[in-house]
């Protein structure tokens, strides 16, 4: 039983990670890109009306780092719970 | 050199590295043919992706339609690269973790029936089929511009050249041949796109030149977007940046479609089915951060070249005497791709906002009053005179801003790198779902490895055949048809998928009864929308963004079927336990 509830540790380590992680997928392209484009817009980053620069390109950037944080995040769990390969 | 002379050599030399690769990487086993052999490292891998994915839609039409949909195109931005998102945290390592070689194999076995599997090859042929329609049509474009040859002509060039090298070397063969066509298509993306950000605004970074300054002209110091947002409203249209304006779609619709978009990423076969061929779980999600690194490059730019094509055409069109047009107008005008329809009788190419006339340019064969062809199309009631194919923003682009002819042919070479690899990557998952899924999986399980590899390369031959019938009889615009193969993706497989993995309880009736509803809801509403005239229905939802309401369809039926029935069997927990630990995957490929 006792490597089931490691395993049941280790699950609900991802799953935490997973959730914190689409939530900032959520917000920054369905909050920031699309509910309150209208808002942003009127603050600018240089040439970029706010809420156009998230929806066509700061979305794209913060999709990067959310994979490459699960990546890191996954990489050091595995070896925590010694199931990697 | 001629434009002409530099394209054949581009597209000569690409095409010769491709199917050198294709024979250095031939195989004899299935596992070779499916999967690669299951030992692709994940640098490789996420090139691979990059380009299985990254279609002709996203290289020929994407920028072209944002250019024309301003703020609105973040739906193509965000909805193709957001699925990743899904696909690296939900999918991809525990699918690799299950091991085998098909999606239809991970549902069969997951919720152990074959009908199960046999709805999944089903949907995965029938994704597979609508996506590289769309591929074949970007092949035919790319060669009756550049190689002046008749699309037909185009079409069988490359359905020769794709059935060589992935009949030779199945998904071997095709990751590496998309490994050579990442590269071939990110220069030719980013070459333009760099040099016309310098001539725009004297950034050589698009991804930031976009938001500089504009750099000389009458324009010279104001930020380009801005100038796009004035400029767009003097001819008529909405502001450039605005969103969901009077013209523009509504914010629900954009949401779905978003939607629709990613988990149809999430969804597709042709992209799941790269994460079998790395050595490991870890490998798994290391490739889906390189995959999504790769198509960020080209995914940055888009909205950069988007805006800087619309800036540039503007200024060297709206209000041009036609006597006066730019030489590439006229190269273009012969494609029947843009037309120009003088109302007035001024002599004046007018740009303004609405349709210059009812459907596709219809020319007479006869010469008008300042030399242009004229058309017999029925002209509408508004002031514009100019009709422009979105699908050519991208090809035309280096020839708007006047960039030497060895970048234009780069590009061509680089359109059909981006059509080719995507189309190819298709036709290895239709080749499998048939071979493997239904042939050998159900219909004889004693089939030899040598019957089974035969039978696998003449369904690429049968599929390049159907897919090359599409191509000469195109259905549609290419990135509307993608999009319809994304809302059948996502409407199918994500579901069953995701619940496969995170909830045990998910069994067999829940998910035929899932998959059949979802899909069966999106097509209906596709057809209805799509080819019998009747209007979006469904909150204004536009039938490229159903795919969203079929995804939540499928959800809620293969939750509710799913809990009404038995559970499912003591060893399925077991697999989903299994496919939810890391370790062991190098072992769990055989058969």
């Amino acid at each position: 039983m006792k490597k089931n509830e490691k395993m049941q540790a280790y699950w609900k380590k991802n799953l935490t990670y997973m959730v914190v992680l689409l939530s900032i997928w959520a917000l920054v392209s369905y909050v920031f890109g699309i509910l309150l484009v209208s808002q942003l817009n009127a603050f600018h980053l240089g040439g970029f009306p706010l809420g156009f620069w998230f929806a066509q390109q700061g979305s794209i950037f913060a999709f990067v780092l959310i994979i490459l944080a699960y990546y890191i995040l996954m990489s050091r769990l595995d070896k925590e719970f010694d199931v990697h390969e | 050199m001629s434009i002409m002379a530099w394209t054949y050599i581009m597209v000569g030399v690409t095409f010769s590295i491709y199917l050198s690769i294709a024979w250095m990487s031939r195989v004899k086993d299935t596992k070779g043919f499916y999967v690669a052999g299951g030992g692709v490292p994940p640098l490789a891998n996420g090139m691979a992706t990059a380009a299985d994915w990254m279609s002709a839609a996203s290289f020929i039409s994407m920028a072209g339609l944002i250019s024309f949909m301003g703020y609105t195109g973040c739906i193509y931005l965000m909805g193709w690269t957001g699925g990743y998102v899904l696909l690296a945290l939900l999918l991809a390592p525990y699918l690799r973790k299950f091991g085998k070689f098909t999606v239809p194999d991970f549902v069969g076995d997951r919720y152990y029936s074959s009908t199960a599997r046999v709805v999944a090859l089903i949907c995965a042929v029938f994704v597979s089929l609508t996506y590289v329609a769309g591929q074949m049509r970007g092949v035919g474009i790319v060669f009756s511009r550049f190689l002046e040859v008749d699309v037909d002509t185009g079409v069988y060039i490359g359905m020769a050249i794709v059935f060589l090298y992935s009949g030779l070397g199945g998904m071997k063969g095709i990751t590496w041949t998309q490994v050579a066509q990442y590269c071939v298509l990110i220069l030719a993306f980013l070459i333009p796109a760099v040099a016309i950000s310098l001539k725009i605004t004297g950034n050589p970074i698009p991804q930031l030149g976009f938001g500089d300054t504009i750099a000389s002209g009458t324009d010279a110091g104001a930020y380009l977007l801005d100038t796009l947002n004035k400029v767009s409203v003097d001819l008529g249209f909405t502001q450039y940046t605005s969103a969901f304006g009077p013209g523009n779609k509504s914010m629900i619709d954009v949401m779905a479609i978003t939607m629709a978009l990613m988990v149809g990423t999430a969804g597709l076969p042709h992209v799941i089915i790269r994460f079998y061929t790395v050595p490991s779980v870890k490998a798994a999600r290391l490739s889906a951060f390189y995959a999504i690194l790769f198509i960020a490059i080209l995914y940055t730019s888009a909205p950069a070249v988007a805006s800087f094509a619309r800036y540039n055409m503007i200024k060297s069109l709206n209000n041009v005497p036609y006597e006066n047009a730019p030489s590439w107008f006229l190269n273009w005008e012969k494609t029947g791709l843009i037309a120009w329809l003088d109302k007035n009788g001024d002599g004046l190419i007018e740009y303004r906002a609405g349709k210059a006339f009812t459907g596709t340019p219809q020319f007479t064969g006869q010469v008008g009053a300042f030399g242009q062809p004229l058309l017999s199309n029925t002209p509408t009631d508004s002031p514009n005179e100019l009709y422009v194919d979105r699908d050519i923003m991208v090809l035309a682009n280096p020839e708007i801003a006047k960039l030497p002819a060895w970048v234009i042919a780069l590009v061509a070479a680089g359109g059909l790198a981006a059509a080719l690899s995507t189309a190819s990557g298709l036709l290895l998952v239709i080749a499998s779902s048939i071979s493997h899924d239904l042939y050998y999986r159900i219909i004889n399980r004693q089939a030899s490895e040598k019957q089974r590899l035969m039978l696998g390369r003449i369904m690429i031959g049968v599929a390049v055949c159907i897919a090359g019938y599409f191509g000469i009889n195109p259905p549609g615009f290419v990135a509307q048809v993608v999009a319809l193969a994304f809302g059948l993706g996502a409407s199918s497989f994500f579901p069953i998928l995701v619940l496969g993995i995170f909830w045990k309880r998910a069994n067999r009736q829940g998910a035929i009864w899932g998959m059949v509803s979802g899909i069966g809801f999106t097509m209906f509403y596709i057809v209805q929308t799509k080819f019998m005239g009747v209007a979006p229905w469904f909150f204004g939802i536009s039938p490229e963004g159903i795919g969203a309401v079929g995804m939540a369809i499928n959800f809620m039926v293969t939750i509710v079927i799913s809990l009404m029935t038995s559970p499912p069997p003591e060893e399925i927990s077991e697999m989903v336990e299994s496919v939810r630990i890391p370790r062991g995957a190098g072992a769990a490929v055989d058969h």
